[in-house]
């Protein structure tokens, strides 16, 4: 079973209809007992970063997650600052992410932007599938799938890379470390693209 | 490569959808969640769902039908309408909203518009500015509660207080092309550009795709929204919900979008 973390952030119901829609199973983790049946597991997230750390390490799951992910290796996929929250640290604010890809989140550099309007990264840009991972299966290159953000993960080892994006520079737009996984666009709000995306992850 | 957004606005009136001529004359187009469905399977870029009553009215927005959007929607939502403070806000994106859109909020207590952003993230928070030609001189002027507000304020130097506020994108809407869809203002379209750097959205006018491309022509990245375009056919404007096909949009691009 797919389980949704609701920490109290993030498009929570966006996934689970497109899974419904897909017939996979479905159900939405808001404490720690309800994380114990989860197979695999979805962290989405929007906002800031602080904010959105604050809110996962006081909703209780924290432990559980861990142990789920980084002991029984149950498949998770983290979205926007999901993936984002994956990395060690961010930019963006002071707290520790959760450390579990070799990263850290950095804000664009405005001067490689060549459009007036810079910040965020908001709208549809193509995807360029790299390092084969079975998430990006049958994701032609350049696929579009909508972002809305102004800072991005960059991996430590270029091998968990596993798409890449170009937004003034060429930038990771999805990691995958093992049975972890991160976007950072919004697979939920991708129209077929992101069904696909997520099609693949519920057959992970 | 990034690309400019064609993006359907629909306004809500009554729990129904309606469409305005300079933001009078409601006509009904039909009911929104069967719209959100339609629009879905247009695999349309984003959509913009405004209620018009609620800040009018003075009331909260509606939760339940927000609800019924966001889980409808498979494409970005934006919504406005109603929301003045900042647990009204998260506790609209919880429902699965990815931007909130405020006017009047941001005319009367820019300090919670800071505050959401600050909260929820910048990229989230979108400022609508509804602009009319005001005066002898045809001087545009900021106006809310559905342009029966005038405001006194000058839309560019306001774009510019949003914009240093922390907002993520501006939405710029011409009530005197609101439903004429005779093309966009573009004299006002380009005097807020020349000062904002954050993503732009413009609306009121659009009677064409054309309309559409000769604003990306000139701005590349930004956001072009339209009403009348995407909810009517022909002269006599028939209800019809319409949005162009993968193939049409691509052309649009090709034609009007170098950047």
């Amino acid at each position: 079973m797919i389980t949704i973390i609701d920490y109290g952030l993030g498009n929570i119901r966006a996934f689970q209809r497109v899974f419904e829609h897909l017939k996979v199973e479905v159900s939405i983790a808001t404490c720690a007992d309800d994380l114990v049946s989860a197979t695999k597991l979805i962290l989405p997230g929007v906002g800031a970063f602080d904010y959105a750390m604050t809110c996962l390490n006081h909703s209780g799951m924290r432990e559980l997650l861990e142990k789920k992910v980084l002991s029984e290796k149950i498949p998770v996929l983290g979205v926007c600052v999901g993936m984002q929250m994956l990395a060690s640290k961010s930019d963006e604010g002071v707290l520790p992410g959760l450390g579990w890809i070799e990263g850290s989140v950095k804000r664009f550099n405005p001067e490689t932007i060549p459009f007036k309007t810079r910040f965020p990264h908001m709208g549809w840009n193509s995807v360029i599938p790299v390092n084969h991972s079975p998430l990006m299966n049958g994701i032609q290159s350049d696929s579009r799938f909508y972002f809305l953000h102004s800072y991005y993960f960059e991996a430590v080892h270029p091998g968990h890379t596993i798409a890449t994006t170009i937004y003034g520079a060429k930038f990771c737009s999805a990691v995958q470390r093992e049975n972890i996984f991160g976007v950072q666009f919004h697979p939920e709000k991708s129209h077929s693209n992101g069904v696909k995306l997520l099609h693949n992850f519920a057959n992970l | 490569m990034l690309y400019p957004r064609i993006i359907p606005c629909l306004l809500i009136h009554n729990k129904g959808l309606i469409k305005t001529v300079r933001f009078k004359d409601p006509k009904y187009v039909g009911d929104p969640i069967n719209a959100v469905k339609i629009f879905n399977e247009k695999e349309v870029d984003e959509l913009i769902v405004l209620d018009i009553d609620a800040s009018v009215e003075q009331r909260e927005p509606d939760y339940k039908l927000i609800e019924h959007l966001a889980a409808e929607c498979r494409m970005p939502l934006c919504y406005g309408g109603g929301i003045k403070t900042v647990e009204q806000a998260q506790r609209i994106f919880n429902l699965g909203i990815e931007k909130i859109a405020v006017s009047s909020l941001a005319v009367e207590q820019p300090g919670i518009v800071a505050e959401i952003a600050r909260r929820v993230g910048n990229q989230s928070v979108v400022v609508v500015m509804d602009v009319k030609k005001t005066g002898l001189r045809n001087r545009y002027e900021l106006f809310t509660h559905n342009a029966n507000k005038g405001r006194g304020l000058d839309p560019v130097k306001f774009a510019v207080q949003m914009q240093d506020l922390g907002i993520g994108e501006l939405v710029i809407n011409s009530v005197d092309q609101d439903g004429m869809m005779t093309g966009y203002d573009h004299k006002l379209i380009d005097a807020v550009k020349e000062v904002i750097t954050i993503p732009v959205t413009v609306m009121g006018g659009a009677g064409s795709l054309q309309d559409m491309g000769e604003v990306i022509r000139k701005h590349s990245i930004i956001g072009v929204a339209a009403g009348s375009l995407f909810v009517f056919k022909g002269k006599y404007k028939a209800v019809l919900i319409s949005y162009p096909t993968p193939e049409v949009k691509e052309a649009v691009f090709k034609e009007y979008f170098h950047p």
